[in-house]
């Protein structure tokens, strides 16, 4: 697995909106793929297409540089909802690099680890100031879990640190596992 | 010894590697479910690494999301939503064979929606680790079982180690004290508890049900309970098994027999949790006052009495919800007509929940206009509503009987409903567009869908439940 960045620095998108869920996120209509790539297309479907198809002039998700805005922030209870693992597996190929929400959903916020998308949980003064500061840059460093944006706001995230270990370090988390195989053996010969 | 939760006891039995502050548990799985739309990736993952699955005996693979519920064409063959719903489902099917997995395809009489054939089979029993690829795996909870929802790289994970890689949840317990009233169900109970709790009051939780109305639910209203835990954000919800969970699974399937029965039965008899047991959130519901319950807005929380009104949209999101449903404040619930009812998914699917809901279709109409839908969870339990006739009361008051599958719950296989349609549905997400584009869902109990399909608008179903006649 390729190491991540210890930093990123990008501009934000916001959608304010409490609960977006992982229907929103990818509509359940585009799950019958067999693989993980190029949902990024997909990604908030109804959101930014009219029923056409055409893109829709209010879609809150274009009509911007997508490498200038990799950054989602959030309302909160982001990706509640089903396991599905395309959601982040859209987020990430639409371009966005982390999620920044005051509550993010469990299966969602383990999903969107192990794909390198980071799901990052601030306190809810810090939420707020983002979601009042559409554009705004951000800066996240992994590594010492602090992201700094606006005039002088830095605040702490918690982040699983295995899941976050993977990404700095390139750890694979299936290879990890695999490695244990002496200890799992162990543990089905003693049940058996 | 210190006094342990269920959690806890059910927890500890399946730690292969203890977790520490750097990294996860590594938990042992007894039971990977697997279905079509969350495993070719997870597949794919091990053709490339050529790896083979773990324990082939401990996985369980069954196709439902995709599949029609309309029988066979004049032509022998299914008709898919699209071809690539059809090439999903037979990626499964080829996965199963290279994989030696034991597949419920579409011709076996097994069957079903995951979450409804694994307790069926006694597949789910209590004391397992169970995980599927599907959020609503917490269902297999009601078994005394550590069931969750994982996404699909930890489906290949426990396909290839039959483990997973899992912190540790905090702990919440929630009583349900008194009795319930007539015509009130446990999609009731769970619409009221995540009323009070929020769609984010279990997130980082595993959820225990207790109390005395949980003691007295039948198996399936368990699961059912059970099965909305993700609603609240919790991927755990559990009840400690008693004598309603064995006698219901005694004699199926994949359950021991003669003395490993007696010996089975003896071991989960211990799986409750402690006196004195600890846990990080506890709260009381008074079951005796729940009435008929249905969801006003696009998050389960967004839950009231069938017989009021919607109260005022205070937040920005409250506001968009309201505006999105049309369901406006101040003015009764039923004052507001229904398009179509889906009675169906891995909530309430079951005999149980048809049962509720041709008590109260039998003898009457559909009204006119209103779509209906019943949607059996499993081939075993079509047989056994049909060996009932339950099936015959629904199509006679207007009803369609369909083959089992999510269907409508999740609208990937062709049912679903017209933009702008207000559909009354048994099943667990009343998400924007989750049952079809611009489809404004309404959640509630295979009473209440069954009521408002007869009178066309959103009815508390003790309205019928009290007259004479229908039956």
């Amino acid at each position: 697995m390729a190491k991540a960045k210890t930093t990123y620095t990008s501009r934000t998108v916001v959608l304010p909106q409490d609960n977006i869920d992982t229907d929103q996120i990818i509509p359940a209509r585009f799950l019958t793929t067999t693989t993980k790539e190029g949902l990024g297309k997909v990604a908030f479907y109804d959101w930014r297409y009219d029923s056409d198809g055409n893109l829709r002039d209010d879609s809150p998700l274009d009509g911007f540089v997508k490498s200038e805005f990799s950054i989602l922030v959030a309302g909160a209870n982001f990706g509640c909802g089903s396991s599905r693992e395309h959601a982040p597996w859209a987020l990430s190929d639409f371009g966005f690099s982390a999620v920044i929400s005051s509550d993010i959903a469990d299966i969602f916020k383990s999903n969107a680890l192990k794909n390198g998308l980071l799901p990052i949980v601030v306190d809810k003064k810090a939420h707020r100031e983002l979601l009042k500061s559409p554009g705004c840059d951000v800066s996240i460093d992994l590594e010492d879990q602090i992201i700094k944006f606006g005039d002088g706001w830095t605040c702490i995230f918690e982040v699983e640190p295995f899941g976050r270990r993977c990404l700095l370090d390139g750890v694979d988390p299936l290879g990890y596992l695999l490695d244990r195989m002496p200890q799992i053996q162990k543990f089905e010969e003693a049940r058996s | 010894m210190q006094p342990q939760s269920l959690f806890e006891k059910l927890w500890h039995d399946h730690v292969v590697v203890d977790e520490t502050a750097e990294s996860p548990a590594v938990l042992f799985i007894d039971l990977h479910l697997v279905h079509e739309v969350t495993s070719p990736q997870a597949f794919s993952v091990l053709k490339e690494r050529k790896l083979s699955v773990r324990r082939p005996d401990l996985t369980l693979a069954t196709l439902d999301h995709s599949t029609p519920t309309l029988p066979k064409g004049s032509d022998g063959k299914y008709q898919f939503a699209s071809p690539e719903a059809e090439k999903q489902v037979r990626k499964l099917t080829q996965n199963c064979r290279d994989f030696n997995i034991r597949l419920l395809d579409q011709e076996d009489p097994r069957r079903g929606i995951v979450h409804v054939v694994g307790p069926e089979l006694g597949a789910t029993q209590p004391g397992k680790t169970i995980v599927c690829g599907d959020s609503h795996t917490s269902t297999h909870g009601a078994f005394g079982a550590l069931a969750f929802g994982i996404g699909t790289t930890e489906v290949g994970h426990v396909l290839a180690t039959q483990c997973v890689l899992q912190r540790k949840p905090k702990s919440m317990r929630i009583h349900f004290d008194g009795v319930l009233g007539k015509g009130v169900s446990a999609k009731d109970m769970a619409l009221a508890m995540i009323a009070k709790i929020g769609a984010d009051g279990g997130q980082g939780f595993a959820i225990e049900f207790s109390g005395s109305a949980v003691r007295a639910l039948s198996m399936e209203g368990r699961m059912t309970l059970c099965n909305m835990s993700i609603e609240a954000g919790a991927r755990f919800g559990m009840i400690a098994p008693d004598k309603t969970t064995f006698s219901w699974l005694e004699g199926r399937d994949l359950v021991p027999r003669g003395s490993a029965w007696k010996k089975a039965v003896s071991k989960w008899s211990t799986l409750n949790s402690d006196d004195g047991a600890t846990f990080d959130k506890e709260l009381r519901i008074d079951a005796s006052v729940i009435t008929p319950m249905i969801t006003y807005g696009v998050s389960p929380d967004a839950a009231a009495p069938a017989d009021g009104e919607a109260p005022t949209a205070e937040t920005e999101t409250e506001r968009a919800a309201s505006a999105y449903m049309g369901i406006n404040q101040g003015e009764h619930f039923s004052s507001n007509s229904v398009d179509r009812v889906f009675i169906g998914s891995c909530t309430n699917s079951r005999l149980s929940d048809l049962r509720e809901a041709a008590k109260i279709m039998r003898g009457r109409k559909v009204k006119e206009g209103v779509v209906a839908l019943v949607v059996p969870g499993s081939e075993a339990v079509r047989r056994s509503a049909e060996a009932e006739n339950l099936h015959i009361a629904f199509e006679e008051a207007g009803a369609e009987w369909r083959l089992p599958g999510c269907s409508m719950c999740i609208a990937m296989n062709g049912d679903k409903g017209e933009p702008g349609e207000l559909v009354v549905s048994t099943s667990n997400r009343n998400f924007v567009g989750r049952q079809g584009k611009g489809v404004r869902t309404v959640l509630a109990s295979p009473a209440t869908a069954a009521a408002s399909a007869i009178a066309g608008k959103i009815t508390d179903p003790r309205e019928y439940l009290t007259e004479a006649g229908g039956q």
